[in-house]
């Protein structure tokens, strides 16, 4: 039987649940024995190479970079997962979506008590992607198949959603696995 | 092209190259070269393309609530940030010193995390490196490779790292973004189940990480004549040490060493760091620039992390640590060691460190204690300043009489190393990069240099495997003179 293809994006997060999928601990050796991984930041594959099974997103949408690549995971995948807080509902980045985004960068580069910027100068390279007016969760951009909550989401939780679609069968969460911290 | 440039006055005879992670697209940093009519290297940045706003969205927030929330920051050393935070509100709810329960709690807390964030760096992300060789095929030099080729030292990158994350789980509720620090002390001591869980393995722990640590000195060593000179330059070298000197990743005052080991100042209390440090602002990314504030931006910038820690200190207060530092120390003749890729080395010492003292303060009969937070007289203002596993961290914030944050101002870990990275890539990039053709080699040994400052807005790519990049090259006109694209399909 094929591996299942598995591709996995970080956007606008903290990383936090790419390490909780780390903390599923040894049964990471038997997860590769499963699956495939296709684009994600555990390989260096540049752009997708076959179509993937699952998609799982991280992080929500912070600029317009992240944007592309969820549209990219979304054409690309058959079922799109938003993993955490940040993917379901903004999470802590969208924190700053009810201030105006000038006023980030101002108390970032000019106010800040170690700030050294005769100048006045914020950062506008045209190397640096554009800002989003706010953060998005990713369903407000594409469509996600299933939402997986938690800040971040339990090691088990993953283990068993993944599970459950290797197996072909429902997913089963038991009340403490399924939680919005 | 209009491209800004700002060190180099005429541009008319530059080209541009571009080296950018595929995480570019996901958000993360790049690499571009600034090259003259020769094709050398006049310039190389290292683009971080993300910007969060915390400083700003942090106002307004009620204080007890900042350890908890800041640590949100980065979901691979959240305790650093979570402990940074909670050493600032420990002064500002008037707590200079915690009780001794609350104390070694939290120190138990940010061990752990040491050694689950230096042995996942080592396992996962540098061993493909050691084992495979820089100019290794892409498609083995990852962890996938490792646990299929050496399945024994996979398995121990995953028990170590699992070992540090119970430790954060016991202490902090959960392994990754928990919640045991609270302004004036901590949360829950240690039970006496939760300790027998974690001592059984604390030996073993040990021994692995000193054999991790001979794998990588047996390494160094054989490799010395190219690692030497590898993205390395003179530098300062900044950390936190103890009063007396020794190396404390906790608790301690600033102290900065130059190249030759001179003291540029020391004994800096964590509350008076704005009298020695400065950041400058660069349009081209969004991470600043810090320096030492008497000697200016230009000579001020200096290294943070494993490497400086190792500089810095007079000694190390466990005994295993404390003869390889003596041993890493001959490295530099008696001067700091300037050499980039001794941060591997350095690292690992801070792995068996680590691993020593959880030893010692897991049987440490306080951690049963039940007097768990004190508190004194409020204060407007705290800093918290606290050594993560990459370097020197700084939280500062001011808040109001009704208890919300006024002011907060961080400088993460990495960013003290942002101009070292710039050094180090244009180093690297000055001596194999042949103006004309962008090889697999030299986008190996660009992310192999970056790679050895562990830098946490990599943190995509740090998990797991290597730095995909992809680099193009333009002539002054902006038209495409060659493209070169490392583990592409």
């Amino acid at each position: 039987m094929p591996k299942v293809r598995i591709a996995t994006a970080a956007l606008a997060g903290c990383f936090g649940c790419h390490m909780s999928v780390l903390d599923i601990d040894e049964r990471i050796l038997k997860l590769i024995e499963l699956v495939e991984f296709d684009k994600s930041p555990i390989n260096d594959i540049k752009r997708f190479t076959d179509r993937c099974a699952v998609g799982i997103v991280e992080g929500g949408c912070a600029n317009e970079e992240n944007v592309h690549v969820l549209r990219e995971f979304r054409t690309n995948c058959d079922v799109l997962i938003s993993l955490g807080d940040c993917a379901t509902m903004g999470g802590l980045p969208a924190m700053r979506n009810g201030i105006p985004l000038w006023e980030c960068f101002e108390e970032a580069y000019i106010a800040g008590p170690t700030v050294h910027n005769p100048s006045g100068t914020i950062p506008n390279d045209p190397e640096l992607p554009l800002i989003l007016d706010r953060v998005y969760p990713c369903h407000e951009v594409v469509k996600i198949d299933m939402h997986l909550p938690g800040c971040p989401p339990p090691a088990d939780a993953i283990w068993e959603v993944l599970t459950a679609l290797l197996q072909n069968r429902p997913v089963s969460l038991s009340y403490g696995l399924l939680r919005y911290d | 092209m209009g491209t800004e440039v700002s060190h180099v006055t005429n541009t008319n005879e530059l080209r541009r190259t571009i080296i950018e992670p595929v995480t570019r697209i996901e958000g993360h940093g790049k690499v571009s070269l600034l090259l003259d009519s020769s094709n050398r290297v006049q310039q190389a940045r290292f683009h971080v393309v993300e910007f969060r706003g915390f400083e700003r969205f942090v106002k307004g927030r009620p204080y007890w609530e900042i350890p908890v929330l800041v640590q949100r920051l980065c979901g691979i050393c959240p305790v650093s940030h979570h402990l940074a935070a909670a050493k600032a509100m420990d002064v500002v709810v008037g707590v200079d010193d915690l009780t001794p329960t609350a104390e070694r709690m939290r120190r138990l807390m940010h061990y752990g995390q040491f050694f689950q964030s230096h042995a996942l760096h080592f396992f996962h992300l540098v061993s493909p490196d050691l084992l495979f060789g820089f100019d290794a095929e892409p498609g083995v030099r990852n962890v996938i490779g490792v646990a299929q080729q050496h399945p024994d030292l996979a398995v121990q990158g995953v028990m170590m790292r699992k070992w540090g994350q119970e430790i954060i789980k016991a202490t902090a509720g959960k392994k990754i973004h928990g919640t045991g620090a609270v302004p004036g002390g901590i949360n829950k001591n240690l039970t006496i189940e939760e300790r027998d869980a974690l001592v059984k393995d604390a030996d073993r722990m040990l021994e692995w990480a000193v054999s991790a640590l001979e794998l990588c000195k047996k390494y160094t060593r054989e490799h010395l004549a190219e690692l030497a000179s590898f993205g390395s330059f003179p530098s300062s070298h900044l950390s936190i040490v103890r009063a007396d000197g020794a190396m404390d990743f906790y608790h301690g005052s600033l102290r900065a060493i130059d190249a030759e080991g001179n003291v540029i100042f020391d004994k800096v209390e964590p509350r008076d760091y704005l009298d020695v440090i400065r950041e400058e602002v660069r349009p081209w990314s969004y991470m600043k620039f810090p320096y030492i504030k008497d000697l200016g931006p230009e000579k001020g910038w200096y290294r943070v992390g494993p490497l400086a820690r190792l500089n810095t200190c007079d000694f190390i207060d466990t005994p295993i640590a404390e003869k390889e530092r003596e041993e890493l120390k001959e490295l530099g003749g008696g001067r700091p060691v300037n050499v980039t890729m001794a941060y591997h080395w350095a690292r690992l010492i801070e792995l068996v460190h680590a691993a020593e003292k959880l030893g010692s303060l897991l049987r440490d009969p306080l951690l049963q204690g039940d007097d768990l937070v004190t508190k004194g007289e409020r204060r407007s203002e705290g800093v918290g300043i606290i050594e993560a596993p990459r370097g020197t961290l700084f939280h500062h914030y001011r808040v109001n009489a009704n208890d919300q944050v006024e002011m907060a101002n961080l400088i993460v870990s990495t960013t003290n190393n942002n101009e070292p990275m710039n050094r180090a890539v244009g180093a690297v990039a000055a001596e194999h990069f042949d103006g004309r053709e962008v090889t697999e080699g030299l986008l190996n040994r660009i992310e192999v240099a970056i790679r050895a400052y562990d830098p946490c807005l990599s943190c995509a790519t740090h998990a797991v495997g290597q730095m995909p990049l992809s680099v193009t090259a333009y002539d002054a006109t902006g038209a495409v003179v060659a493209r070169g694209v490392k583990g592409s399909a």
